[in-house]
């Protein structure tokens, strides 16, 4: 429990722009609650970089640097060689961070380098499963049916045609030391990933669902309730890999159907209309299913 | 020591003289040469730095960009396709004032694709705040490397310096090269890097914000006015290495036999070897005909320009790029900056030549001077075409 | 701020601004039920929750609160109310 001051020193302060119920900002507080002051931060273009550091204010209390929407996992992996270069890297972690359109679209190739060279950086992709700072268009992680502004649904669609992309999968398959994935939902489970994150050396990937207000359309309450709900409904599976093999999953307490999870964001309402919606809702129940069976989550 | 050296060890070793800490690059035809010498020498511990192999030239402009904003000496290096892939990186790199040095082995730009050597890729860097030298041999590009780091670490400069140097013609061509024996001497030259505001944390600010329009104008006018001053800079870091290594190329420009000059050629990089062994023969032919040369394309030398040209007939700008939809790019640009100064008495004469790797032959050169004393203002005209293929 | 070398920001100088003016609901502490088990500070997307370790007294910083509700509909023992701000 923090007094009032002690909020104020947070090294990810108040005062910065996100919007009213924001789990990506959420989710930073937490994380650099474990990361500490012995942080450098990288940041991809995004709503992060946008709300958190509008000069001249800034809500961090950690070097922190931004270049381009693709480049932080270089940008991070510069800071480490510099840092090794002067001899400084003992006890201090490189954070590189970026929305799933930095990270698993724009910024892939600049990332699987990072990874390829197995730099000593904590990547953490902010997931909001899509471009929210642009206006909600459709990004690479943008889940099954969901409506963005440039995967709208209509007479002949009912939104984004494709599944989410399985980045970490894919950052497993470069056989970096740590993946995991986490929620904004879940705190104690996030902060023990960074946690152990922090204490291994080498490239390390997590990424953390974070519902965001504006785009996944519901009221700014909800935010850790979705998250929650992805991750019970088998949408979002939590889990830690180490290489190429996964060590361990959180379990669902208790399964739910993933209409409950649906039905209070605005990006899929669309599939509340009819009989040929409610298919569509199978569909996602068969990708939760499956993702149970797969991980193992019940 | 002097040394038969390829342009490419030339200039790897004179980036080993200023010492980077971290190097980072991706191989491009003809930049390959200094990347590999230069990871022999980390490989030999001959240079005690990171050298991080990336996976595309965005990211090796953006490790040296993540490494400089820490406070270390950064160095990489690209071409052609690779420049244009690291453009956005670039423009970053001078907007967050970081002084990261890069050379540039000249190359055609695709399509057709062309591995040969003209300007075309700096032309396309020209506006993005970086500064932008011209070497003319191995000799100045082994010495421009050098003072390179002390001009972009400037502290009233903080801008990344790219170093022109023409691709084949010099990257891979051997030449006699003094290098510097004492790197204490070097030391003394480019004391240690030393930046006000880096990635610390010890002093933890945040960079790359965001610039609203209320501040964006000021930032941006802030860096003009560094390109601005580096021109003093540049003339300095080249007086002084004259002054401690004997060798001197003139400070933005250079002239040659320019003192009763009627006819000037003006040009950039290695071409110079050729023009003036053209204009050596045409001054015995009695022709009063020099050489300016561009040291420094960006900052431009205006200056110098209209001082050198305000009292001479003809000027004759050979160049290596092309701007589609206007004609020549640095003849324009002279032309400009003559006209500013209110003087039209001057016929300047833009013609393109050499591009893709073409040879620009003496032959070319006396013909360009047959022609310039019977043209005017011709914009960057092409020169030598095939007729069969167009 | 030296402006001349890039634009760089002051550690943490977003505390300037005072998003409090986001809100249209704040919460209020009823401290009937709580339990003291720190949802309501974890979760706050500002981390404008704090409270006092001994008397398990919980506040808000109505400087920066936006409002969003996430603490009263995550208070396990419903202890949090939201109520309109007045404008």
């Amino acid at each position: 429990m923090l007094t009032k001051e002690e909020t104020h020193n947070e090294l990810f302060t108040m005062g910065h722009t996100g919007c009213s119920g924001c789990a990506q900002s959420m989710s930073v507080k937490m994380i650099m609650e474990i990361l500490g002051k012995n942080t450098i931060a990288t940041n991809a273009t995004g709503c992060l970089e946008v709300f958190s550091t509008r000069w001249p204010e800034s809500s961090w209390k950690i070097p922190w640097i931004h270049s381009l929407f693709e480049n932080s996992a270089a940008v991070a992996s510069g800071v480490e060689a510099a840092l090794k270069a002067m001899g400084k890297k003992d006890g201090i972690t490189v954070l590189a961070q970026g929305g799933d359109g930095g990270t698993a679209d724009i910024g892939l190739q600049s990332l699987s380098g990072m990874f390829e060279r197995n730099h000593d950086v904590l990547y953490v992709c902010y997931d909001n499963g899509a471009y929210m700072n642009t206006g909600y268009q459709r990004s690479g992680l943008t889940p099954f049916d969901a409506y963005t502004t440039t995967s709208p649904s209509g007479k002949e669609s009912f939104g984004n045609q494709r599944p989410k992309k399985y980045m970490p999968e894919i950052a497993m398959a470069h056989r970096i030391p740590y993946t995991a994935v986490a929620s904004a939902g879940y705190p104690m489970d996030l902060q023990k990933k960074v946690k152990k994150a922090k204490s291994i050396t080498g490239a390390k990937y997590l990424q953390v669902d974070v519902p965001c207000v504006p785009g996944w359309k519901y009221e700014p309450k909800y935010s850790v309730k979705l998250a929650q709900l992805a991750v019970q409904t088998g949408l979002y599976p939590l889990f830690e890999a180490e290489y190429d093999k996964i060590i361990s999953v959180k379990k669902i307490s208790k399964k739910v159907p993933v209409e409950e999870y649906l039905k209070l964001q605005g990006r899929f309402k669309h599939l509340f209309k009819d009989d040929a919606g409610r298919a569509e809702i199978e569909k996602i129940q068969k990708i939760a299913d499956e993702n149970i069976e797969r991980f193992g989550l019940i | 020591m002097k040394q038969v050296l390829e342009g490419s060890m030339a200039i790897s070793d004179g980036v080993r003289m200023a010492e980077p800490l971290v190097i980072s690059a991706y191989p491009i035809t003809p930049q390959t040469h200094i990347v590999e010498h230069l990871s022999q020498m980390v490989a030999d511990g001959d240079l005690k730095a990171e050298f991080i192999m990336v996976e595309s030239e965005h990211s090796a402009a953006s490790v040296v960009l993540g490494a400089s904003a820490c406070g270390v000496r950064t160095y990489t290096a690209t071409a052609s396709q690779g420049l244009l892939y690291m453009e956005e990186v670039v423009y970053n790199i001078a907007g967050m004032r970081l002084p990261v040095v890069m050379t540039v082995a000249n190359r055609a730009v695709s399509a057709p694709i062309n591995i040969w050597n003209d300007m075309q890729d700096a032309m396309a860097v020209r506006d993005t705040g970086a500064i932008m030298l011209v070497a003319e041999n191995n000799q100045e590009a082994y010495d421009m490397h050098i003072q390179a780091f002390k001009i972009a670490e400037n502290q009233d400069v903080m801008l990344p310096v790219i170093v022109n140097v023409d691709g084949f013609v010099l990257t891979h061509t051997f030449e006699v090269v003094e290098t510097i024996d004492s790197i204490e001497k070097v030391r003394e030259y480019l004391p240690p890097l030393n930046m006000e505001y880096k990635l610390d944390v010890e002093n933890p600010y945040s960079f790359g914000t965001l610039g609203e329009p209320s501040v964006y104008m000021e930032a941006r006018y802030n860096l003009y006015n560094a390109m601005n001053f580096s021109r003093n800079v540049i003339i300095d870091a080249a007086k002084e290495f004259k002054d401690m290594f004997g060798r001197f190329y003139g400070g933005l420009t250079d002239s040659y036999k320019m003192d009763d000059a009627q006819t000037v050629i003006v040009a950039m990089g290695s071409v110079l070897g050729t023009i003036k062994d053209a204009v050596d023969e045409l001054r015995e032919a009695g022709k009063k005909i020099g050489v300016l040369k561009i040291r420094s394309f960006r900052p431009f030398p205006e200056e110098e320009i209209v001082a050198a040209l305000k009292n001479v007939k003809n000027v004759i700008v050979i160049e290596k790029a092309i701007c589609p939809g206007k004609g020549g790019i640095l003849s324009v640009e002279i032309r400009d900056s003559l006209l500013k100064h209110k003087i039209n008495s001057v016929s300047v004469n833009g013609y393109t030549l050499g591009l893709g790797g073409r040879d620009i032959t003496p032959k070319n050169i006396h013909d360009l001077v047959a022609r310039a004393e019977k043209e005017e203002n011709v914009d960057g005209e092409f020169v030598g075409l095939s007729q069969q293929y167009l | 701020m030296d402006f001349k070398v890039g634009i760089i920001a002051m550690p943490g100088a977003a505390l300037s601004n005072k998003t409090g003016s986001f809100a249209n609901e704040t919460p209020v502490f009823k401290h009937k039920t709580c339990t003291g088990c720190n949802l309501c500070i974890y979760f706050c997307p500002e981390g404008v929750v704090y409270g006092d370790k001994k008397t398990k007294i919980y506040d808000y910083d109505s400087d920066y609160c936006k409002g969003c509700g996430i603490c009263a509909e995550e208070c396990p023992v419903d202890d949090i109310e939201m109520v309109l701000v007045e404008k």
